[in-house]
């Protein structure tokens, strides 16, 4: 059973959690530039977490599937409709056989996650079925979707029982997860930070800067990174570095003085100055952010970062048994 | 967390590569509970570790791991002493002018014939100190030094798989097709990259390599 691609927007390509474990291999995470919103969306569908969905930039995304399914989203502010339903970011709704999903360009935000219930199903390449776009493997043929491509779906049959459970006499479910976890373009664009390993390098008034000045989000971003116009960041020494791990979230500085925010697709080694890193709770934000955008950064301690993160693996703990609960 | 296992890579690299190798050996081998993956370069070692496995209620996670990893690195200071040699891996290149378009600017920078950087290209000896940038790149060190020669200006946009380089006083190889800045001097019929095996590349870390000229049939016939 395959989903049909009509049409593939701006930038589509399967997704999952990413590729770990081959860092020593010079291999980047790919992967959903939101993790947290694939693995929400994934657990609405009834998928394991590391189930494989899409990643759609920009929406003006039309699918059709040969067989029911049940599918979800979660991310920017986008309209999504099944046949001529509206269906909420981070609802379960059931899509017919042949029918159409269509997603629409968002008002806020740029990047959506569609979890189908089965998970798209192309073999796995070192252990993940994330698309590498930079080194063309993984996801459909190691590429962006296409007009016309079809894509297998897992063998995961929608049983009767099931979506009377889910979904009674609606098409739509009515419950949902935490709004800040499938809406993720509200709000303001404020991203929180910890010190990186050379933030002693910058001068002070970079260091306010950084903290206290929006930034703006250039034109030259991509899933790599975000790079980001405003004040300059200054180092007090100039000396070059030797490369060293960078991961998504870390801000690195070149010599133009212009920070990038790495994100998902990211090199694993880089010798730019790390001024800061961006907390993980806090990339789905990021990973929203559009040429134009304003962004601001806080500070937080590293003991916060990770308090925040165990506080919503926890949360996400909890909203999975209740799912299991709900969909027996 | 960037653990720093040498202050001054350049006073001693090989040295330094040595040494960062042998931490990550051992930290491979203690396998603390939470650490995810662990990810060497030039003189550090990476390790990503996942903090709400780590940390036991009422324990900093940092702290903690960071008690884990010194212990460790301890032990190995004694132990790594050992210093098994490095497996030696021949890459052919074939150094027609096709797949050479700066070498007439590397002889340039040396003040060499084209022939005489080709000669000491391939009998140079060189270590792997890691890999990255795209899947599968080898940064090596090891080129003599007066064949070192800055990046070209403008990248171009698309470097042939197999091209050999030289950035600045290192010298590399495309594993694919890639936009690249390094001066390109030759080409291996080598595969260096393949996500169908495991691992993906032939070349890690600490690996020591010999480039070794082929004319363009062996080249023709090595692409199979």
């Amino acid at each position: 059973m395959k989903a049909n691609i009509l049409s593939a927007g701006f930038l589509t390509s399967v997704q999952d959690l990413g590729r770990t474990g081959f860092r020593q291999s010079g291999i980047s995470i790919a992967g959903a530039l939101d993790s947290h919103a694939m693995r929400v969306a994934n657990a609405l569908v009834g998928n394991e977490d590391s189930a494989a969905g899409l990643e759609a930039t920009l929406g003006n995304l039309r699918l059709r599937f040969d067989d029911q399914r049940v599918v979800t989203w979660c991310g920017g502010a986008f309209a999504v409709t099944i046949g001529d339903e509206n269906l909420p970011p981070g609802h379960a709704g059931l899509v017919a056989k042949n029918e159409e999903l269509v997603m629409t360009a968002p008002k806020t935000g740029s990047r959506a996650w569609l979890a189908i219930s089965g998970g798209i199903d192309v073999p796995p390449v070192l252990g993940s079925r994330a698309t590498d776009l930079r080194g063309k493997f993984g996801g459909h043929e190691g590429r962006a979707l296409r007009d016309g491509d079809g894509l297998p779906l897992g063998e995961r049959p929608v049983s009767p029982i099931r979506v009377a459970a889910l979904f009674g006499e609606r098409r739509i479910a009515a419950w949902t997860a935490p709004s800040a976890w499938v809406a993720t373009a509200a709000g303001d664009r404020f991203l929180r930070v910890v010190r990186g390993p050379e933030w002693a390098r910058f001068t002070a008034g970079a260091q306010a800067s950084l903290i206290g000045e929006p930034f703006t989000v250039s034109i030259d971003s991509d899933r790599m990174g975000i790079r980001l116009a405003g004040p300059k960041l200054d180092r007090l020494d100039p000396t070059d570095l030797l490369s060293e791990a960078v991961v998504p979230g870390t801000l690195q500085v070149p010599p133009n003085g212009e920070p990038i925010l790495l994100l998902g697709d990211c090199q694993t080694i880089g010798g730019y100055p790390k001024i800061a890193h961006v907390i993980t709770v806090d990339l789905p934000i990021a990973a929203q952010l559009w040429p134009g955008d304003l962004v601001r950064f806080q500070e937080v301690s590293l003991t916060e970062a990770q308090e925040l993160l165990r506080e919503r693996e926890e949360d996400f703990a909890r909203f999975r048994i209740g799912i299991n609960l709900r969909s027996k | 967390m960037i653990v720093r296992i040498v202050d001054d890579f350049a006073r001693d690299p090989e040295a330094s590569l040595n040494a960062v190798l042998a931490a990550l050996g051992s930290l491979e081998a203690a396998a603390i509970p939470g650490v995810t993956e662990l990810a060497p370069a030039y003189s550090t070692v990476s390790v990503f570790f996942d903090p709400a496995r780590i940390a036991a209620p009422g324990t900093n996670p940092t702290d903690w791991l960071r008690t884990r990893i010194e212990a460790v690195l301890k032990i190995r200071s004694v132990e790594n002493e050992m210093g098994n040699e490095a497996p030696l891996i021949e890459i052919p290149v074939c150094y027609d002018r096709e797949f050479a378009p700066d070498l007439d600017d590397v002889a340039r920078v040396a003040g060499l014939a084209d022939t005489e950087v080709i000669h000491r290209h391939s009998h140079g000896a060189y270590r792997v100190n890691c890999v990255g940038f795209i899947a599968g790149f080898p940064f090596l060190s090891g080129l003599p030094p007066e064949l070192a020669t800055p990046r070209r200006a403008a990248p171009r946009k698309e470097v042939p798989t197999g091209s050999v380089g030289i950035g600045g006083a290192q010298t590399g190889i495309y594993p694919r097709s890639s936009p690249g800045g390094w001066n390109l001097i030759g080409r291996t019929p080598l595969c260096l990259f393949d996500v169908q095996r495991d691992p993906p590349t032939i070349l890690k870390a600490g690996d020591r390599v010999r480039f070794r000229q082929i004319s363009r049939e062996e080249f023709e016939s090595g692409r199979k």
